[in-house]
């Protein structure tokens, strides 16, 4: 159900304020030391962010996708490592809700409202990214239970997670996936950190990569129960699809930060006896990163209008994704060069920007495979008899 | 415990609208937000009534146009329920009326402790708390930066240039408390979600039993002479370290009284 307009509007006002008031001022030190921001994610969870998509039953808020996606671009805009705090546990909740069966909606969601019990998505391996249908973690039927073995990269709060949505080949060859719990931390029963990853920016949250030997999960925990053997892939791709408005809405985010930078250091510093705003040649610039930004915005919510009214988005989710992602990057760049050597130091907040755009192009699908998908519905939208 | 706090709604002080020539007020005819400054309020109201384990923080607020938004601000962080005192016949209303309307509203809420801003961000007269206070024949107590309830009895620190005093004061009692004493909560989503179905309590003055003639342009015993605008903020000194630096800065605080 939409979200009341005025109620969204006061929603997204609140974080926006925190945003101003809390994050900015303290994002530098969590981001450069790259620690977790406990307090910020402890105020996240009073504000109830981590139900704010689950359905109302189970004690969520049951936003709709614009008003999820207008709280992710405001996290971003202070911090986009907050954004992705969220994101995994949004997406398990998400396949949950649409794909599980009674039992596990009523068993898990309720405890995933308030933040403490947190999930991780696990598709990714060290030689399955684009090609998700390449992975090869197995699980074996043995009796009332499956066990897991493979290893799986990327693992985005897979550390802090008490549940990872793994997908894992069974022996029917497709895949399936599973809800596996655990306990946070390094290790538990047969699952293991094998790797932290360093990371380029997108800091202050683990991204791991995860060994599972041996490990086994219940029958009851096969998402979407019986039917749902083999069905793992589609249920994936199918909660990556609001994903990519989530990511759009995240450059979207970062771009306006990294815009504003701009419009700033531009209007305060001097070159040859005038603000550097009065030579055109930065004139253009900035012209040119409003105009992207604005396309990126109503794009994002042009997708996430349309996922709420019930359409199928899979493209406009993947054009608002990689036009966003793509402007995000050159709008941080951009921003970068207008502040001239001040772009280059740690004192200023654009060479953040710039470290997190390139993460929106390459996360939940690259620009390449967004206009795979793209071009794929178009010619179902175009057909030539 | 229950804990009445004074709510004002003003204008918004990043869009703060104009002063009327015709009237020398501020215009009200824009969006009404809660008052900064008695978030705190709200805050410690809250605070108390969680120590006491019973009791609810209701608002108490008169403003123009029966607007609301500012108390859905604070019943979103946690108040039970609001009182809006709205009329046309306030219009011009100083001070003292204010006091009076807000005594006669609060009164009816039968509150243990009533708590208001030392000043607002907007008028900051200072004056609204203690003349409620007097009108309702109660004790008050000005710049409370830490109040704590037992057994009948407020124990409050009171803000001093040199430190605090401690001050008791049997209930029901008025105190108006310091910005920046407490970290006002942000309200969660729920909060803001429940603030639209709790009950605002919207009176006029014949509800509240006043007089009209008391209040309002009728009634105010100030009058404002003139208006004019705020000077224009002064170009800053920079002051370049020649080796001195240390001792301008210091000679230039001095000056300020703030040493
Ligand atoms: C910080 C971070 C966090 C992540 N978190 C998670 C997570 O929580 N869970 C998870 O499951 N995954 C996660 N990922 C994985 C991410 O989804 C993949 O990295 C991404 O899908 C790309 O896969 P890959 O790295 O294997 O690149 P590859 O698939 O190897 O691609 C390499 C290059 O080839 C291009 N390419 C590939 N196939 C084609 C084609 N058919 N046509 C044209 N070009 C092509 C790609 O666009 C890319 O430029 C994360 C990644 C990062 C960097
Ligand atoms: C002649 C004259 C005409 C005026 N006409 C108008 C007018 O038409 N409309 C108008 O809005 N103002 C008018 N004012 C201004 C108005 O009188 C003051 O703003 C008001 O009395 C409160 O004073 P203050 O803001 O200085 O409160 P302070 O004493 O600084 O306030 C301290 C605290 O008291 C509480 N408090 C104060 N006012 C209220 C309130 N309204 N509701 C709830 N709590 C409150 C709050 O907790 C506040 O922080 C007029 C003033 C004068 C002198």
């Amino acid at each position: 159900m939409a979200t009341d307009r005025a109620l969204a509007d006061e929603i997204v006002g609140t974080i926006r304020a925190w945003v101003d008031r809390d994050v900015i001022p303290n994002v530098a030190e969590f981001e450069h030391a790259d620690e977790f921001p406990q307090a910020m994610f402890d105020q996240m969870c009073e504000f109830g962010l981590f139900g704010s998509t689950i359905a109302p039953e189970y004690g969520g808020l049951g936003l709709d996708v614009t008003t999820y996606a207008r709280i992710i671009e405001e996290l971003s805009r202070g911090f986009m490592s907050l954004a992705g705090i969220l994101n995994t546990h949004k997406i398990g909740a998400t396949m949950i809700g649409r794909f599980g069966t009674d039992e596990q909606k009523k068993r898990f969601l309720p405890r995933m409202v308030d933040g403490s019990f947190r999930a991780a998505f696990s598709l990714s391996e060290p030689d399955a990214g684009s090609d998700t249908g390449a992975l090869r973690c197995k699980a074996e039927r043995d009796g009332d239970e499956w066990v897991l073995n493979g290893t799986k990269m990327w693992v985005t709060n897979g550390v802090r997670a008490s549940l990872v949505m793994l997908m894992a080949r069974t022996p029917d060859g497709r895949i399936t996936c599973f809800l596996v719990e655990k306990e946070p931390g390094e290790a538990f029963e047969g699952i293991s950190v094998s790797k932290k990853i360093e990371k380029l920016g997108y800091k202050g949250l683990e991204t791991v990569e995860m060994a599972y030997v041996d490990h086994k999960v219940p029958h009851a925990n096969v998402l979407g129960g019986d039917e749902g053997i083999g069905h793992g892939q589609q249920y994936a791709l199918s909660a990556l699809e609001l994903g990519r408005i989530n990511i759009a809405s995240r450059a979207v985010g970062v771009a306006q930060a990294a815009f504003e930078a701009a419009m700033r250091y531009a209007q305060q510093r001097e070159t040859f006896g005038r603000p550097i705003y009065d030579h055109q040649a930065i004139q253009f610039k900035l012209a040119e990163m409003a105009t992207k930004l604005q396309a990126a915005r109503l794009m994002t919510y042009d997708a996430a209008e349309r996922a709420d009214a019930g359409e199928r988005v899979d493209m406009e989710a993947g054009m608002a994704k990689l036009f966003a992602s793509e402007a995000a990057f050159e709008i941080a760049t951009e921003a970068l060069r207008i502040h001239g050597g001040n772009g280059y130091t740690t004192e200023f907040p654009v060479e953040r920007y710039f470290r997190d755009t390139p993460l929106m192009i390459i996360g939940e699908g690259t620009s390449e495979i967004q206009k795979l998908v793209i071009a794929r519905k178009l010619r179902d939208r175009y057909p030539v008899d | 415990m229950n804990v009445v706090v004074c709510v004002k709604q003003i204008p918004d002080p990043a869009d703060p609208g104009a002063l009327d020539p015709e009237t020398r007020t501020l215009k009200r005819d824009v969006k009404l937000i809660l008052d900064e400054s008695d978030s705190y309020g709200v805050e410690m109201g809250l605070q108390l009534v969680d120590a006491a384990g019973e009791g609810e923080v209701r608002l108490v607020s008169m403003a123009p146009n029966n607007e609301v938004s500012g108390l859905r601000t604070a019943l979103a962080m946690g108040a039970e329920s609001a009182v809006l005192v709205s009329d046309e016949a306030l219009a011009g209303s100083d001070a003292l009326s204010t006091a009076k309307v807000l005594a006669a509203a609060i009164a009816r809420c039968e509150p243990d402790l009533v708590l208001a801003a030392t000043e607002s961000s907007d008028g900051y007269t200072g004056t609204v708390p203690v003349q409620v206070a007097e009108l309702m024949d109660l004790p008050s107590v000005t710049f409370g930066k830490e109040i704590t309830v037992e057994g009948g009895t407020a124990t409050v620190k009171r803000q001093t240039e040199a430190g605090y005093d401690e001050v008791e004061c049997p209930l029901p009692c008025v105190v108006s408390v310091t910005a920046g004493v407490v970290e006002p909560r942000y309200p969660s989503f729920k909060g803001i979600m429940a603030a639209k179905n709790k009950p605002v309590e919207e009176l006029d003055l014949a509800g509240l039993g006043i007089d009209p003639t008391t209040v309002g342009w009728a009634g105010a015993r100030q009058e404002i002479t003139e208006i004019a605008e705020a000077p224009a903020r002064e170009a800053g000194e920079v002051i370049v370290d020649e080796g001195d630096a240390h001792e301008r800065i210091l000679a230039f605080l001095d000056d300020l009284k703030v040493l």
